[in-house]
């Protein structure tokens, strides 16, 4: 087939909705993109587990504890379905690990934000994983078939995050006056980190328009920002919290709720590295993979053994 | 060293008795023991399997798909092995 001819025949199975699988013809810039936005997406499950697993430890009970071991264990498993799949776009796996860690590749900002109280934890599994869901749940119907694939299945896996994180921040509104202004302070910190996960608005994100076009992505960031807006108020009002935006109202018109603009100076401040936590999660992941070194040769030397054994 | 040297191995899972191992993804290992471990842990963390089968992807023999037409053509023709090909009277029953 020619050049044109595969074109045609891609844009063919985009428009019929067929997905694109991991031998077929697809156009470099198709395959750059997504192993960009894939990366990008395993790196932030990856270095998403930092800030909670900062809490194991710390959790206030036996429960807790064991809950929140199985959602950073998930999303450690998030991390590999994603990584895998960039691999069966020809990535290397330890190049865009390596990119991670040099700074070359971003991750989802919200990480860059510390969880400072045990209501964080809570805020994060409802704010955070809730936000995560709704971006993944759109992506359940993207054009390329090992990422949706790999989104179906976090998304089975995500829902347990969210109601944990909503079910613990219920436990706190429920209790002293001073566990609820706990929950309170996390709300305000995160409410506004969770918005901006959604990336900056249509009119000035770069990637939008074609990646909407070959159906990698099925909705804008502000289409999805905004069902993330209409869904959290009235979960926030049945938790008794306030949302932090004075502007924040619904508009009959609309069918929707209005809300204040993003702070995009930090948004940008952020992603260009100076948030309060940049620094500290490129460290530990660093730390993680230079330190876990042993343990791979560990198993190296374990598997020639076992080989040897078989063979003799 | 890193685990770029271990080779990928693709996870098939039976869900239970009774149906067929299907393909779920795939992971890096140093060997099949590692790999059957490791695909437990990630990919069957809620009850999704009753086996495992890994095989390492450089085993894998796939058909071209460019080639794909032509080497599906011969099924595609043949209308005849469908039961809908077939006209038979309405008034007949259990067929
Ligand atoms: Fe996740
Ligand atoms: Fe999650």
């Amino acid at each position: 087939m020619t050049q044109a001819e595969h074109e045609r025949h891609f844009n063919d199975k985009i428009a019929k909705e067929i997905k694109i699988e991991p031998n077929d013809w697809m156009p470099d810039e198709y395959r750059q993109t997504l192993i960009r936005q894939i990366s990008q997406h395993a790196h932030s499950e990856v270095v998403g587990m930092l800030p909670e697993g900062n809490w194991i430890t710390r959790a206030p009970n036996l429960r807790r504890k064991a809950v929140l071991l199985a959602k950073v264990q998930d999303e450690a498993g998030h991390g590999l379905y994603l990584y895998s799949a960039t691999e069966t776009l020809g990535a290397d796996r330890e190049q865009t690990i390596d990119d991670l860690h040099t700074g070359k590749a971003k991750y989802s900002s919200i990480f860059n934000y510390p969880a400072l109280t045990w209501a964080d934890i809570g805020a994060i599994g409802w704010l955070v994983d809730g936000a995560a869901i709704m971006n993944q749940v759109a992506l359940c119907r993207t054009s390329y078939g090992p990422y949706a694939r790999a989104m179906v299945k976090i998304c089975k896996e995500e829902s347990f995050h969210q109601r944990q994180g909503y079910e613990s921040l219920m436990k706190l509104c429920n209790g002293t006056p001073q566990q609820k202004a706990m929950a309170q302070d996390a709300l305000n910190r995160f409410w506004w980190p969770a918005l901006m996960m959604f990336g900056p608005n249509d009119a000035e994100s770069t990637h939008s328009e074609q990646s909407i076009a070959w159906k990698i992505k099925r909705f804008t960031n502000d289409e999805l920002r905004q069902s993330f807006v209409d869904a959290t108020v009235p979960q926030a009002e049945i938790l008794g919290l306030t949302i932090p935006d004075e502007n924040l109202k619904w508009n009959e018109e609309r069918g929707h709720y209005d809300f204040s603009e993003i702070n995009w100076d930090e948004f940008w401040q952020v992603v260009k590295g100076n948030g309060p936590c940049n620094k500290e999660r490129l460290a530990a992941r660093i730390k993680a993979k230079e330190e876990g070194l042993w343990v791979r040769e560990a198993a190296n030397a374990f598997a020639k053994k076992r080989a040897m054994k078989k063979s003799a | 060293m890193s685990n770029s040297d271990w080779p990928l191995w693709e996870v098939f899972i039976r869900s239970k008795q009774g149906l067929n191992h299907k393909h779920v993804g795939s992971l890096r290992a140093p060997d099949a023991t590692l790999a059957l471990e490791n695909a437990r842990d990630v990919y069957t963390r809620r009850s999704e399997g009753i086996s495992i089968w890994v095989v390492e992807s450089a085993h894998i023999h796939a058909t071209d798909i460019d080639q794909a037409d032509a080497f599906f053509e011969p099924s595609d023709t043949k209308i005849y092995r469908h039961p809908t090909f077939y006209e038979v009277p309405d008034g007949v029953k259990h067929m």
